[in-house]
């Protein structure tokens, strides 16, 4: 009914799409661990099949965050500022793109990991995981809050996953600076471009802990205003 | 005056088909958008939503559709200064107009509101085809400031309403407590509310009369009426234990809430629109049985009627389906939210039609949403709409002005 006044008014609500976005960049940092586990098995072709994976999945929350951008109109009224918004949809792309990036250079250079850390890094792997499923679980209630209109009752819950997201972060801090310790204990013996490497990849899987925190802080800044 | 004798059954048979099958398209096309909301919420069934419709449509039209009928008769355009033939070809011409419009709009997909197409029509009609002194023009300036008022009027209570729901019962820390506690209240508000501005101006040409005092306590009673019944409905909702389902245990009881505010819309809708259909039959009658119109002859009972049966018949007929269409467009509203604008809407209507303006339903119910909105109730709203609304006023107006015109001339060609 084009002529109909009410099949226009309600707009497409930006919301679904961005949770679902959310969903998306996820995926992309649970395959970190098959992959991690295909590398240090030194299965050089599973890890480039995980690793394929991870960039299809990111080609895809690309073309999903162009997307909502397109939708969202300056003439669509909505119940929170568009700009937080779009700046939550951003911190939210830079978790899969880094995973994206982990993915890439490990598998490029064939990184070897040390037996004796091996099960320290992958422990670190998935904890940084788990702050982006975090993350999900706090971007899940948005649609809640909406509905509830931002009652105090929900954005006490939403404080709540976000607080443990912040342990969550923190804990992978802590992972951080004990795998850097130990890469310290044996630069001398390896080589040094690898060393390099390796410094990089423990920084960039920390980084996907801390974009998963920045997530949830992009999402209390929402429900401040 | 031969004119009369000799093509009086006629014209009349002629008014009441083309009456009827306005009242059919307000049927078949306008209810739809008054129930749309309580079925997008899924509040209602669509069965549910077309038998609430089919009744309160009627009630509405029959008991409360006189007071707008009577302007689109004798209030706009002034009687004594147009002859009885000019008065039923101007008449006849504005329904043809205003048919030939909806058709035409539906077709192309142009915005449409019947209510604007017969009041240009009307005024078209006598302004160009008798002289622009018949125009009763300080009777139109209210009707032309209330279609501007009535999307205000009811965004703002919208957002009261809206505001008030969200402070006393979603924003709390129980809040399904809070709103079988609540609740009830605003149940009492539809059935008072409504039935004050019907009691208090409404019901003359059903010939019931009540005093302010009556009326008031009439009102109070149906207020307390349906706050038994729903409070009744409601205690068959138990709360759900877990975190989320909280929140749907408060949309299931304010959707017992949109049982009622559906019916209001519907009651609200047909007494404002049934108007458009046979307030020139019920010119035409008058001119027919008389001669001439007395600005004080209440609306035949009957004329009433054929304008609410035209209505249920298009609703059965074809409305149904537009209700599902525009039911399964419009998912964004929740009871909560859908309650508040209906209420709003509702009320604002009524109001009208209890002092005998005729507004566009629509226009008012959208105004109401934007009201949710602006408290925040709703994701996204498309603020282009307000345009669609502004182009209806522009261009509806000289519409049905410039086609009622036309037929006017044609029609005295013939028979004049």
């Amino acid at each position: 009914m084009p002529n109909n006044p009410f099949v226009n008014l309600f707009g497409r609500s930006p919301v679904g799409p961005i949770q679902r976005h959310m969903t998306k960049a996820h995926e992309c940092t649970t395959q970190l661990v098959p992959f991690i586990d295909a590398l240090m098995a030194e299965d050089w072709v599973e890890a480039e099949r995980i690793q394929q994976r991870i960039s299809s999945l990111e080609r895809e929350a690309d073309q999903m965050k162009k997307d909502i951008r397109v939708n969202l109109p300056n003439s669509l009224f909505l119940s929170v500022p568009r700009s937080d918004l779009l700046e939550l949809l951003s911190v939210q792309d830079k978790v899969a793109n880094r995973a994206k990036d982990i993915a890439g250079l490990m598998l490029g250079r064939k990184m070897k990991i040390h037996p004796d850390v091996q099960p320290a890094f992958r422990r670190f792997v998935e904890r940084s995981v788990e702050a982006a499923t975090q993350a999900l679980r706090a971007m899940d209630e948005l649609s809640e809050l909406m509905e509830t209109s931002f009652a105090g009752r929900e954005v006490k819950l939403v404080e709540k996953l976000i607080d443990e997201l912040e342990h969550i972060e923190h804990d992978t801090d802590e992972m951080q600076i004990k795998l850097r310790a130990e890469l310290y204990k044996r630069e001398a013996v390896l080589p040094p471009v690898d060393v390099m490497f390796t410094y990089q990849i423990i920084e960039w899987i920390g980084d996907v802990a801390d974009r998963a925190e920045r997530v949830g802080n992009r999402l209390g800044i929402l429900m401040a205003r | 005056m031969t004119l009369i004798a000799e093509y009086g059954t006629i014209l009349l048979v002629l008014a009441c088909l083309f009456g009827f099958f306005m009242a059919w398209g307000v049927g078949a096309n306008d209810v739809a958008n008054a129930m749309g909301t309580s079925v997008g919420s899924r509040a209602l069934t669509i069965k549910q939503a077309i038998l609430i419709a089919m009744v309160f449509e009627f009630l509405g039209a029959y008991l409360a559709g006189g007071s707008v009928t009577q302007t689109i008769r004798s209030g706009i355009v002034d009687p004594s200064m147009i002859s009885p033939e000019q008065m039923i070809f101007g008449m006849l011409a504005s329904l043809l107009a205003a048919g030939t419009w909806l058709l035409l709009a539906s077709i192309r997909g142009w915005p449409v509101s019947t209510t604007h197409t017969i009041i240009g029509a009307v005024i078209g009609f006598a302004a160009v085809g008798v002289s622009v002194d018949s125009v009763k023009w300080l009777g139109v300036v209210p009707i032309v400031s209330s279609w501007v008022i009535s999307p205000f009027l009811a965004g703002s209570i919208a957002f009261m309403i809206f505001l008030s729901v969200h402070k006393l019962i979603l924003d709390t820390d129980d809040p399904f407590a809070n709103a079988k506690r609540y609740i009830p209240m605003y149940m009492f508000a539809v059935g008072f509310i409504i039935a004050l501005m019907t009691l208090t101006k409404g019901l003359k040409h059903v010939g019931l009369h009540f005093t302010d005092l009556q009326s008031f306590g009439l009102s109070v009673l149906s207020g307390l009426l349906v706050t038994v019944l729903g409070v009744l409905l409601m205690s068959r909702i138990k709360d759900e234990p877990s975190g989320k389902s909280h929140l749907h245990g408060v949309e299931r009881v304010f959707a017992i809430l949109m049982i009622f505010t559906a019916c209001a819309m519907a009651f609200a809708h047909g007494s404002n629109d049934v108007a458009n259909a046979v307030g020139p039959l019920a010119a035409i009658v008058g001119v027919l049985q008389s001669g001439t119109i007395h600005a004080q002859s209440t609306v035949p009972g009957w004329v009433l009627l054929v304008g609410a049966v035209g209505i249920v018949v298009g609703l059965a007929t074809y409305g149904y389906r537009v209700i599902a269409t525009i039911g399964r467009h419009i998912t964004e509203l929740t009871p909560s939210r859908g309650f508040a604008a209906e209420l709003a809407a509702a009320s604002t209507v009524v109001a009208a039609s209890g002092i005998g303006l005729p507004v566009s339903t629509t226009h008012t119910l959208v105004g109401a949403i934007l009201g949710v909105g602006m408290a925040r109730g709703i994701a996204a709203l498309n603020l282009k709409v307000i345009g669609t609304i502004f182009t209806s006023w522009v261009v509806t107006l000289p519409a049905g002005a410039i086609l009622s015109i036309i037929y006017f001339f044609i029609f005295q060609g013939i028979f004049g």
